[in-house]
């Protein structure tokens, strides 16, 4: 056999053996697996008309915040779930109500077997600043240790305790 | 309620954990990959050494085959959401052994040594053995929690396992270690890697039992956690068996391996550094208090230190001494960064243990460091995706016992290529995979196939939820 030959088939195998490594760690890239979020409501609101509608059917306290569109200082970006089956979620927050609870319309779903389905919602007011409302819901909604009995303010960092789920406003 | 009239004209998503794919396509293609790579060596190997195809190359490659597509048929059937990695790189690697072996059993040198035996062809049929065993433990081990029921009557089984070696009449003193039980009609046994994972069951059911006492119950010193005296008992009796063993088969390798798992299971249980330290403290007294004594072990360090002096004491024929350290580092050292090519390397000269002990000498020489670094790393990927299977095992029990196995595995690699490189002292143990042994073969196959078992628990989907929660009650917090 030809010393050529040889050479290229010995090259030729440690290229081969590199290649099997180098896909095995490609498919440990693709094996990262966390969380899915489905877009459930972008079917509905495809033009302008419901547009319009949806800000009309917005609480109150919302319609101040779509004209202004003014950015705070230290304003929270993001909502982000902390503690719960949702660990490590985060939902950016833009001028509109976020509810909470089972409901399969909520706009976080809770698998949490101590959330109501319809538990609570945070909504900006007029100044921006986010506020945190109890629907009515069997276990309460707690802002750090007290029990909410009114819509109250968010301060940044501050836990939101639903059932087991904990969720807080980040910049 | 204001949030269910406006909430369908709002931007709502629904945030769930998506379930991993079950990959089994992939993991068919890796395999197809995985036999390929090895029947190209085989060919590689007859053509620099007869200069011909080899003819077995079809038997061979269809027999290699054979094997992986029953390993993944079963792996389909039975494991169906397991990791895709664990079997082909088994594979990749068995079959890679196979050629090397075959490739020294060419050799007109080793033909010419009263030891030799056409090894290929047993080595293929331990093989077959193997994947049987691993299609055994898929059928059979439903669940992998099944085995915590049997956890002392393994710490029971380990033991005799391990004094198996030393019952007179059946033990067989190979060549200074006595890690070898004679078994009559079946040739020579090391139930020590059998005992590897039986081992690691019991130390998983333990741990999971007492990992709060030993974690918790504890007081801090200058910054370590010191245990309490009583939770010291079962790493004192650990510790003091993987001494014995030291001392009466005289097998650092066996000895460290048991302890090295013992220590990462605890460090795993507890999260406490402190156990590691204790770990290294109490293996490095004990080691290097058995090796002041023990001349076997005596002799290994001093070929270990000075491999050159061992070697010329060798060629001077004084007895008890090997050449073979020196001539694995020399071999080493002829390969260079690609190596000589599959079948022109002269690793051959090692003669004696060239196929079990050394073979990754032969690995080194003619694939050269390009080579051994990507059989490093795909032992590696089999580590990694061990742990990887620990991560997301949702059991403390199936995690220890992930940990356990990929733990044992990771040392047993470490030991044998760092004693083979000159890192630490020579031990007489096998390469998992890559070298010529039945019982390393068959008990590293029930390894791979316990691991899958626990992956495919672990990645297997969570039920689907409830069709409809808003129907169900909210369970309401009770003040305690």
């Amino acid at each position: 056999m030809s010393e050529l030959t040889l050479t290229v088939m010995r090259l030729g195998f440690l290229a081969v053996l590199w290649l099997f490594v180098i896909v095995a760690v490609q498919v440990i890239r693709s094996d990262l697996f966390g969380t899915r979020v489905t877009q459930r409501g972008s079917r509905r609101e495809a033009g302008r008309p419901q547009q319009a509608a949806r800000q009309a059917a917005a609480p109150p306290q919302q319609r101040g915040q779509q004209g202004g569109g003014r950015q705070r200082r230290n304003a929270p970006t993001k909502l982000v779930v902390s503690e719960g089956t949702l660990t490590g979620t985060t939902v950016a927050l833009q001028a509109q109500t976020i509810t909470l609870g089972r409901a399969h319309d909520s706009t976080i779903v809770l698998d949490d077997d101590y959330a109501s389905s319809r538990h609570a919602r945070i909504y900006p007011d007029r100044d921006g600043q986010w506020i945190v409302e109890d629907l009515g819901s069997t276990n309460g909604t707690y802002l750090d240790r007290t029990r909410l009995t009114t819509p109250t303010p968010i301060p940044l960092g501050a836990p939101i305790r639903i059932g087991k789920t904990v969720i807080e406003l980040r910049k | 309620m204001s949030s269910t009239t406006n909430s369908p004209t709002h931007h709502t998503s629904t945030i769930g954990a998506i379930g991993a794919p079950s990959r089994r396509n992939t993991e068919l293609a890796l395999l197809v990959f995985a036999v390929v790579i090895p029947v190209f060596a085989y060919a590689n190997v007859g053509l620099a050494i007869n200069d011909e195809v080899p003819a077995g190359l079809l038997s061979y490659g269809i027999g290699l085959g054979l094997l992986a597509g029953i390993g993944h048929l079963a792996v389909r059937k039975f494991a169906p959401y397991a990791d895709p990695l664990l079997l082909p790189l088994a594979t990749l690697l068995n079959g890679l052994g196979l050629v090397a072996i075959w490739r020294l059993d060419q050799s007109k040198l080793l033909q010419s040594l009263p030891t030799y035996i056409t090894a290929a062809p047993r080595q293929l049929l331990y093989t077959a053995l193997g994947i049987a065993l691993f299609v055994v433990v898929l059928i059979f081990l439903k669940d992998h929690r099944v085995l915590q029921r049997y956890t002392y009557i393994s710490m029971f089984v380990a033991l005799v396992l391990l004094l198996l070696p030393l019952v007179p009449g059946l033990g067989a003193d190979v060549f200074g270690a006595k890690i070898w039980i004679r078994v009559p009609g079946l040739g020579s046994v090391q139930p020590g890697e059998f005992a590897k994972i039986v081992l690691a069951v019991f130390f998983a059911g333990y741990l999971m039992v007492k990992r709060d006492a030993l974690a918790l119950a504890s007081r801090r010193f200058m910054g370590l956690y010191l245990p309490r005296g009583r939770d010291l008992g079962p790493i004192l009796v650990v510790w003091a068996m993987s001494i014995l063993i030291l001392i009466f088969e005289t097998d650092l390798g066996t000895s460290l391996l048991f302890f090295g798992m013992f220590v990462i299971m605890l460090y795993v249980a507890t999260e406490r550094t402190s156990w590691i330290v204790f770990g290294l403290l109490m293996s490095a007294v004990g080691a290097v208090g058995v090796a002041s004594f023990e001349s076997h072990i005596q002799q290994r360090v001093d070929a270990w230190l000075d491999p050159m002096r061992e070697y010329t004491l060798s060629q001077q024929g004084v007895w008890g001494h090997s050449e073979q350290a020196m001539q694995a580092l020399w071999a080493f050292g002829s390969g260079g960064t690609l190596g000589t090519g599959w079948g022109q390397g002269h690793s051959e000269l090692i003669r004696f243990a060239a196929n079990s002990d050394f073979i990754l000498a032969t690995f080194g020489e003619e694939l050269g460091l390009a080579g051994v670094m990507a059989l490093l790393l795909l032992y590696a990927l089999i580590v990694e995706r061990g742990v990887r299977t620990a991560l997301a095992a949702r059991d403390p029990f199936g995690k220890l016992l992930a940990i356990g196995l990929s733990g044992a595995f990771a040392l047993q690699v470490f030991v044998v290529a760092g004693g083979v490189m000159g890192l630490i002292p020579l031990t007489g143990m096998t390469m998992p995979f890559l070298a010529y042994g039945g019982s390393s073969v068959l008990a590293n196959w029930a390894l791979i196939g316990i691991l899958m078992r626990i992956s495919d628990t672990a990645r297997r989907p969570a039920p689907a939820p409830a069709p409809n929660p808003d129907a169900e009650m909210t369970q309401v917090v009770r003040p305690s």
